[in-house]
């Protein structure tokens, strides 16, 4: 697509082909995976809802943890981060079950199973943790091999000048149109680069450090993540992360023309605005 | 303009949002629903099976689970699954302190053993200060004395017919005493294949953090696994048998926590 458009000329494209149908594939398949994975590990987390630094559980001193305790009021939920201690009833510690306050870290509503299970749990996780990880595999062999990455991804030094620009243009919810849209801003750009490049990665090396039996054929990832406990950390940690870009990021979709976003990302085609002229900016 | 709209997103936002929320809302009774679906489940165990194979691979027969230095060691080693078990004839050997308990081997063997706690104790020994991961996601440092499985096996003599290990515990971790519940039904046990068996780490521990076992721990003998997760370490054990399947044993899956919907291979 070298198509040099010429501001303001009358025969600008309307619709451009925006995603790759391995790209529209592969984040299909990753979104339903997140979502689950995601639920499930909330089940697992909730089966002994503390973080800790290093190799062992230092049980006195977690670094995060979510509990509950009786008092005059009834059940109170508390989340402990680093020694201070917030009160979360309603939704961590102490949460409705079943129209029923109940102990639970994380609420019924966000974990799959609902109800606490943590055998299944860890069916579901492992289950798509394995099809997260080849439809990452494909996507990343695919994205080298079609220069995605260096073409599409990786900011050049002028767009990396614009940064400031661009946040207040986003603060705005002010977005390129016409030609500038066919390219991903430089936050968009540096957003998922962090999201395939550090936090995913992220999660799949720090929760094989959980595994025992990984542990004997690679003990190296226990060197790299200082100990078992703290790769539990780090994956909770990147897992927020996640979530947290998901959240910005579904924004970003609604607020920047949803359903032009939602058919670009299914039939690959997105409205660049153009009713016959380029906006010329 | 730039900050005009396309005419497509004046559909209303709000409803797409109400229609997200109730696709989710019903998205998770439906994982409830496939979670009890006994075809869904087996759908989710082939991944289980995928990851024991590549494990295995990845490990092979004898990669050693990392050691650690005394100074590793959990001040409070956290105790879980039975630590007080109630059963009567568990009652009678702590009494006496374990005098008339004896490790019986049997099943698919040459020999079938019976040793006593100092027998025990006489043979070569091996001592590891390892990790401890509880499938709950905690972990403690201890350190471990007893006989290598391995020795013991070698002793019974394992018959070219035996695939699996079984350890049959003295504790009934659910209510034994609830009336009309048959105590043997829900007895602990548990089974590895014989490639654990016979890895170096694999021992039969009487020593904890050098001194005799204690009950919590699972006295007078308890299991170490050290590429797999804490359910699989079986305390209190009473007798070793070699079988060719576990199918006949309780519920059938080779293990107490197995048959309560836990995988069997436990290395992750």
């Amino acid at each position: 697509m070298a198509a040099v458009l010429t501001p303001a000329s009358p025969v600008a494209e309307r619709w451009y082909r925006r995603h790759a149908g391995l790209v529209r594939i592969t984040h299909g398949i990753n979104v339903v995976c997140f979502a689950l994975l995601l639920m499930s590990g909330l089940q697992i987390f909730n089966a002994h809802p503390a973080l800790y630094v290093g190799e062992r559980s230092d049980f006195d001193h977690p670094t995060l943890a979510i509990r509950a305790h009786q008092s005059e009021r009834g059940l109170v939920g508390e989340t402990m981060i680093l020694g201070h201690s917030f009160d979360t009833t309603g939704v961590l510690g102490a949460s409705s079950e079943d129209g029923e306050i109940s102990r639970r870290a994380f609420p019924s509503w966000i974990t799959i199973p609902s109800y606490q299970d943590l055998a299944t749990g860890r069916r579901w996780h492992f289950f798509f943790a394995w099809l997260l990880v080849l439809n990452g595999l494909i996507y990343l062999a695919w994205g080298i091999a079609s220069r995605h990455f260096g073409k599409d991804l990786l900011p050049r030094r002028v767009e990396l000048g614009h940064i400031g620009r661009e946040v207040l243009e986003h603060l705005r919810l002010r977005f390129p149109r016409g030609a500038a849209a066919k390219r991903y801003n430089v936050l968009q750009q540096l957003a998922y680069l962090l999201v395939v490049f550090v936090l995913f990665p992220l999660m799949i090396l720090t929760g094989l450090t959980m595994s025992p039996a990984i542990d004997s054929a690679v003990p190296q990832l226990l060197t790299l993540f200082g100990g078992r406990q703290t790769a539990r950390l780090i994956h909770f940690a990147a897992a927020s992360g996640l979530a947290l870009f998901v959240i910005v990021h579904l924004v970003m979709v609604l607020v920047s023309g949803v359903w032009n976003n939602l058919r670009s990302m299914v039939t690959g085609w997105y409205d660049l605005g153009n009713q016959g002229t380029t906006d010329g900016r | 303009m730039a900050g005009d709209r396309l005419p497509s997103d004046r559909l209303d936002r709000r409803g797409l949002l109400k229609a997200l929320a109730a696709v989710g809302g019903l998205a998770v009774s439906g994982c409830d629903r496939l979670s009890n679906e006994p075809r869904f489940r087996s759908v989710l165990d082939a991944a289980n099976s995928l990851t024991y194979r590549v494990q295995r691979l990845l490990i092979g027969a004898d990669r050693l689970a990392p050691e650690y230095g005394e100074a590793d060691i959990s001040p409070a080693f956290r105790a879980n699954g039975s630590t007080d078990p109630q059963d009567e004839k568990y009652l009678d050997l702590v009494g006496n302190h374990f005098a008339d308990w004896r490790l019986k081997v049997h099943g698919l063997v040459e020999h079938e053993l019976s040793l006593s706690l100092e027998a025990l104790r006489a043979l070569p020994a091996r001592t590891q200060i390892t990790r401890h991961d509880c499938v709950e996601g905690w972990s403690c440092i201890g350190k471990w004395t007893g006989v290598p499985l391995a020795a013991i096996l070698s002793r019974a003599g394992v018959r070219p017919e035996a695939r699996f290990v079984v350890f049959h515990c003295a504790d009934t971790l659910d209510d034994g005493g609830a009336f009309g519940v048959d105590p043997e039904s829900i007895r602990y046990y548990e089974s590895i294949d014989l490639i654990d068996a016979a890895h170096p780490q694999t021992i039969l521990a009487y020593d904890m953090n050098g001194k005799p076992l204690t009950v919590p721990y699972g006295a007078p003998l308890r299991l170490r696994l050290e590429r797999q997760l804490g359910y699989k370490m079986a305390k209190y054990i009473m007798r070793i048998e070699l079988v060719q399947s576990f199918a006949h044993l309780q519920g059938g899956r080779g293990g107490y926590w197995e048959d309560r919907g836990y995988e069997w291979y436990a290395g992750i």
